[in-house]
């Protein structure tokens, strides 16, 4: 090999060691461009809302006037909402996700359930919300109620907290199976006293990705037909009008902070639009502690399990 | 009196109560099969008395869409030419950098940028589109009227822009997952020739997890198309035929939600229309990701 071959082949070398080191700074700017949206979010809804966050401003209800309105209702109705939310679709997923490991055989029924499930994952949240008008409201008659709402997004996280549950149970060792099989454990023992339980930190770890998910989700709710404007909380157990059950509630209309929050944007004040900045402010805390707990959670659970 | 034999035959009510439990949790399971149903029903049910009082024709070539006013017209024409241009948007955004994020968490960033770089993605991709909305409409907006001062305060292009960074996240996290799938000993072959990180990237691992990144761009896609808050609060919704982004328009997502806003009769045309809309939506999605499964099925590479 001839000095000039051996030159150009050092200058190639050092031409693709440089593109190399482009590429590294393209994506170290990519990722920026995705860390500064999130910055100018935040900061965003801070600097506009921060000053309207107030003692008052969570405990008014909405009003004609910008200054005295407040979240009151909004609060309230997403509480119990993603209580209804947590009662359907925690025991529907979890059972689910425990039938589709622990008990399905592998046969056409079992492939056409595992289809659906990611298939659901797939359709936009605002089919569920058709989905909801047409079924719930209309065909079952629960009306435009915090129940209807409720059992909606739990339909929609529903496919999130069977994949979470899945891949909680699919982590467990099968000698854990196997050793209570041995003792003569039916396979509900197996799976009450076993699986859910060792699987109980990674399934809680969906369920709370899929309710920050849930208390975000608008268009849904919209469709549903919540209402913008509530100045009233639904009636307390045993105060409804007349006074009667405990779950008078239910079937109580409502609003949510997010479809508040839209109602405000939708306004042309500058005072509603700093409600808004205010409400979205709030929204974005409860998803982000959420979510970050859920991650910790997720890297708690890595570090410390040891079959 | 009881053989010692007896105790381990089969105990009727055990066995009983096991196949209720089974019987219990497969219903939760069937659930899911359920809901595709219910949703077909619905959707099929209310689109065909619509079908009924609009023919099929005018619903695919009409040029207009008030199905609200007294000279109706149903052209859907109009709300997907809004879908489609805010989705081309958000793509333009969302895969260039969700792919470069994705090529670079997989083969190039140390351990600890991507330890804390994936977390992140996560977090962003769990806020609340309607924030997103309120972004695209307050702040994006205004940037971008800056540079182009006839703008209109309502536009698709903000819009698309903001839902293009909402999807980074999804298209980048799965992209990854499917490079990272890609087995060690391909990477060191292409190393052992002597080939550097971003040949290796661009010309070994990409390739061998096409299947993978395709998923995730349709799964881009399919959200793109069935985004509602965003376009909702920040392209305006007044039905628009046209694919310049700078321009407002409604999208079908849209449509759905500013009738659902007003105060509709149940039964009435207007109320049909959005089941109409619905339908049109549900099978765009279903054609992505039908077009996904069999991309995954076609190209899927077995190590």
């Amino acid at each position: 090999m001839n000095q000039q071959e051996l030159q150009a082949l050092r200058t190639m070398i050092v031409a693709h060691k440089r593109w190399d080191m482009m590429f590294g700074l393209l994506g170290i700017l990519a990722l920026m461009i995705a860390l500064m949206t999130f910055t100018a979010l935040f900061a965003d809804m801070a600097i506009n809302g921060l000053g309207r966050i107030s003692w008052e401003f969570l405990t008014s209800f909405p009003s004609r006037r910008a200054a005295n309105a407040g979240i009151l209702s909004a609060w309230v109705g997403s509480v119990l909402v993603m209580l209804v939310t947590a009662v359907a679709a925690v025991p529907l997923g979890v059972a689910a996700g425990v039938y589709l490991e622990e008990y399905a055989r592998k046969n056409w029924v079992t492939d056409i359930i595992e289809i659906n499930v990611s298939n659901l994952a797939g359709v936009p949240s605002i089919i569920y919300g058709l989905l909801a008008l047409g079924l719930f409201v209309y065909t079952f008659g629960l009306g435009q109620s915090i129940l209807t709402a409720g059992l909606t997004l739990a339909l929609l996280i529903l496919p999130v907290v069977i994949v979470a549950t899945r891949e909680a149970i699919r982590s467990i060792p099968q000698i854990i199976r196997e050793g209570a099989y041995a003792c003569g454990a039916t396979t509900w023992q197996v799976v009450s006293d076993h699986i859910v339980p060792y699987s109980s930190a990674g399934i809680l770890t969906g369920v709370i990705i899929g309710m920050a998910r849930a208390i975000g989700e608008t268009a849904p709710i919209i469709t549903v037909g919540a209402l913008t404007f509530i100045a009233f909380l639904p009636p307390a157990p045993f105060t409804g009008e007349p006074p009667a059950g405990v779950f008078d509630w239910l079937f109580a209309p409502f609003t949510v902070m997010p479809i508040q929050m839209f109602n405000w944007t939708s306004r042309p004040e500058a005072a509603f639009l700093a409600n808004a900045a205010a409400a979205g402010f709030i929204l974005v805390l409860m998803t982000l502690a959420m979510n970050g707990l859920a991650i910790w959670l997720r890297y708690r659970l890595r570090k410390n399990i040891n079959w | 009196m009881p053989q010692p034999s007896d105790r381990l035959k089969k105990d009727f009510s055990r066995h009983f109560k096991e196949r209720v439990i089974e019987a219990i949790l497969f219903l939760a399971a069937f659930l899911s099969v359920f809901t595709t149903t219910a949703i077909v029903y619905i959707l099929v049910k209310e689109s065909w008395i619509f079908f009924q009082h609009v023919p099929l024709t005018d619903f695919l070539f009409d040029t207009q869409w008030t199905p609200l006013f007294d000279d109706a017209h149903y052209g859907i024409m109009v709300l997907l030419s809004g879908t489609i241009t805010s989705s081309m948007v958000a793509l333009l955004v969302a895969i260039p950098l969700g792919t470069i994020i994705a090529i670079y968490l997989s083969e190039f960033a140390p351990f600890s940028i991507r330890e804390i770089a994936k977390p992140f993605l996560e977090l962003l991709g769990g806020i609340p589109t309607i924030i997103y909305g309120y972004f695209a409409l307050l702040f994006v907006t205004p940037l971008l009227q800056k540079v182009f001062p006839e703008l209109p305060g309502f536009n698709l292009l903000s819009a698309g822009m903001v839902m293009g960074v909402m999807i980074i996240p999804y298209v980048a996290s799965l992209s990854e997952d499917a490079m990272r799938a890609v087995p060690m000993a391909l990477r060191e072959g292409s190393y052992a020739t002597g080939a550097t990180r971003l040949q290796t990237a661009l010309r070994v691992v990409v390739p061998a997890a096409t299947s993978g990144i395709a998923a995730a761009y349709i799964l881009g896609i399919s959200r793109a198309v069935g985004e509602t808050m965003i376009l909702a609060v920040a392209a305006g919704m007044q039905p628009n035929l046209t694919f310049n982004p700078a321009e407002p328009g409604a999208t079908i997502t849209s449509f759905i939600v500013q009738v659902a806003l007003g105060d509709l009769p149940h039964g009435s045309i207007g109320y049909q229309t959005i089941f109409a809309a619905g339908l049109t939506l549900m099978l765009l999605t279903l054609v992505f990701n039908l077009i996904g499964f069999y991309m995954r099925k076609k190209y899927r590479e077995v190590y």
